[in-house]
């Protein structure tokens, strides 16, 4: 069983002017097997480029990733990735984008099928298979990213703001998915958003990220993501605990904002 | 002239057409709306208005030529007898009068002269024949006796260069005393410069039985797709591999940056003297100058396919486990597909133009040689034809190549 190590990890970008941005500061994460972390934190906190480390499309200037002990040097398969939106193949039909990482691998068609209809089952898109992407609407399109990426079979799931271009109904259906395919799968899931509530519903840990530096400013372990596994999302977020810790967080973020405003102020 | 009966019939056809919809009172969409005005959703080509846009173009062309398939006719060029009378003055001071008349015969009749008028002074008759549009030098003193002089028309004192308006046409007076008829013109266009629309059928049917100088017309046409094709061919060959390379590679990029963009503004027309010294009129100076046409417009389009692709298409590629191979089989080059027709579409309608432009420089066929051969021997009917076929095939390629996209691409504009 492998687990998902960030070992201090340190992102200094050098800009033309001799200056220098610290996108992260000595992050350190430990996350088991089957995990479920969401991250939260205002814009600037880092927390795109620490998921595009893990994904190995970046370098870190310090530190590491460990990934079933095995150091990340690059983009690979055992790390699925899940876009906002506009990341399939247009020029490939449902069926084509799901099957796409086993095709690639040189799996056998009858294989690939089995997991292509089974997924196209799992994510309620079962006679969808021959349509065009883009005759699907955008939650549609959300399945099929999440199916693409489940059809490769990988260890950790990066999902980078997947639900953020939807409206308000589509989202908590696919919040709902969502839980239930880390539940199913048991796939280690690591979810970068900026709603609080899709942090605290889709978030067994949950970072709370902090800009200049990057870092992380507090963690926390939550009960709802368990709960809403059998239970209604509307009923976890009426549930013991949810609003409370929904504002806490809150004023955090806004505090940050309000520190980074008056930096900004201040420098002019 | 010709612009205000256009812009009549566009503005009464308008009018027209605006009062039968708003009879009809039709209750779509569009007709609900009330803002149309900078909506573009609202705006839709009124297909009777093109209807009418190309019907009024013949019209109009038929109306200036005399021609047989449109009813009406701006004024044609007389025809028939016109005539004259002018008075001598002797050289003693006595004066008579005496008639001329002229017969006016259109281009491909054959005219008998008319008979002179009988004198009633020393002064005799004159008989003259003239084409329609044309003009004739008279002599009329020449038969009065020595040292007459024109001194009237019609009753009408004239003087050196007086110009006099007679029955079907004017008459003015030369410095050497003779006198110049111009049969009246009309409003109508001489054939030599604008000839019928069923004159330009006719010569297309009579070329494309016959063909025109030892070529049929699908011959010339054909060597002029040739041509295109094979510029064409050869740029996208060079051309999309080139603009990949430049999307893919900083290093190509930058080397092929400055001589891309500085040949992309040169028009390939510029082009031919060099081409010509280089490679000579024939066939390979041709197809080199299609090639140049087609290749930066291709390189460019490719480099924009490929830089137009989004990066999480390529990270998701990449976390899926594909190899750049595979990356760029089954991502990049697909997604580049939209932008590439475009620039096929762009460089076809660039490539017809030049080719034609090109034969109009040397050629032993093609369409811009029919038309350059017909105008040095005024065949104006083969010029016209020749413009018309040209455009036709200017425009059925490009139709060609938006079906070929819109079945090729159907994703385009859709990512």
């Amino acid at each position: 069983m492998s687990g998902l190590i960030i070992d201090s990890v340190s992102m200094r970008f050098d800009l033309p002017n001799g200056t220098a941005v610290q996108a992260l500061q000595n992050v350190s994460l430990d996350l088991k097997q089957g995990e479920l972390l969401s991250v939260l934190g205002p814009s600037g906190c880092g927390k795109t480029t620490l998921l595009n480390i893990l994904a190995g499309f970046l370098a870190p200037t310090e530190g590491q990733i460990l990934l079933g002990g095995k150091r990340v040097a690059g983009p690979g398969p055992e790390r699925g990735m899940v876009f906002q939106q506009g990341a399939l193949f247009e020029w490939m039909n449902v069926r084509q984008n799901i099957d796409f990482g086993p095709r690639m691998k040189g799996m056998a068609k009858a294989e690939r099928d089995q997991i292509t209809d089974h997924l196209l089952e799992t994510v309620g898109l079962h006679d969808f298979g021959e349509k065009a992407v883009y005759e699907l609407s955008g939650g549609m399109q959300q399945r099929v990213a999440l199916a693409r990426c489940l059809a490769n079979d990988p260890d950790v799931i990066l999902m980078d703001e997947p639900l953020g271009a939807l409206d308000a109904l589509t989202r908590e259906k696919m919040q709902g998915l969502v839980l239930k395919l880390w539940k199913e799968t048991g796939k280690t899931v690591v979810l970068i958003t900026h709603s609080v509530e899709e942090a605290l519903l889709l978030g067994e840990r949950l970072l709370v990220m902090a800009p200049r530096p990057g870092r992380i400013f507090r963690e926390y372990n939550l009960p709802f993501a368990e709960r809403g596994v059998n239970m209604d999302l509307r009923e976890v977020k009426k549930s013991a605990g949810f609003a409370e810790t929904r504002e806490e967080i809150l004023s955090m973020i806004w505090g940050m904002e309000e520190e980074i405003m008056g930096k900004k102020e201040g420098a002019a | 002239m010709v612009l205000l009966f256009y812009v009549a019939i566009f503005v009464v056809s308008m009018l027209v057409w605006g009062r039968i919809k708003a009879h009809r009172g039709r209750h779509d969409f569009t007709s609900l709306k009330t803002v149309t005005f900078g909506d573009e959703s609202a705006i839709q080509p009124d297909r009777v208005a093109s209807v009418i846009s190309v019907l009024s173009v013949f019209l109009i062309w038929g109306a200036f030529t005399g021609s047989s398939i449109v009813p009406l006719h701006v004024p044609g060029p007389f025809v028939g007898e016109a005539g004259f009378t002018y008075t001598a003055r002797a050289e003693g001071g006595a004066e008579a009068q005496a008639e001329v008349r002229i017969l006016v015969h259109a281009a491909d009749e054959v005219p008998t002269e008319p008979t002179a008028a009988q004198a009633s002074g020393f002064a005799q008759g004159d008989v003259a024949v003239v084409q329609a549009w044309r003009s004739v030098l008279l002599r009329v003193v020449e038969n009065d006796g020595e040292g007459a002089q024109v001194v009237a028309i019609n009753g009408q004192p004239v003087a050196v260069d007086d110009q006099v308006a007679v029955t079907g046409g004017s008459v003015t007076l030369t410095p050497r005393g003779a006198l110049n008829f111009q049969a009246a013109r009309g409003m109508q266009m001489e054939p030599i410069w604008l000839p019928a629309p069923e004159a330009v059928v006719a010569r297309f049917i009579e070329i494309a039985t016959n063909g025109f100088q030892n070529t049929s017309l699908w011959g010339h046409l054909g060597a002029s797709l040739a041509r295109v094709m094979a510029g064409f061919v050869l740029g996208s060959l060079v051309g999309i591999p080139l603009g990949y390379a430049m999307g893919l590679s900083g290093w190509f990029r930058g080397w092929f940056d400055p001589i891309v963009e500085f040949m992309r503004p040169v028009p390939p027309l510029a082009l031919i003297p060099l081409v010509i010294i280089w490679f000579g009129i024939w066939e390979t100076g041709k197809v080199v100058l299609l090639f140049l046409a087609a290749l930066w417009i291709m390189t460019i389009a490719a480099r924009s396919g490929v830089s137009g692709v989004k990066l999480s298409k390529i990270h998701a590629a990449y976390s899926l486990g594909a190899s750049k191979a595979q990356i760029l089989r089954h991502v990049i080059i697909p997604n580049s597909l939209p932008d590439i027709f475009t620039g096929a579409r762009v460089a076809m309608g660039v490539c017809w133009g030049t080719v034609v432009a090109a034969e109009l420089v040397a050629a032993q066929k093609g369409a811009g040689m029919m038309i350059i051969a017909a105008s040095k021997f005024q065949l104006t009917d083969i010029v016209v034809m020749g413009i018309i076929l040209i455009g036709i095939i200017g425009y059925g390629i490009d139709i060609v190549m938006r079906m070929a996209e819109k079945k090729l691409v159907p994703w385009k504009g859709r990512g």
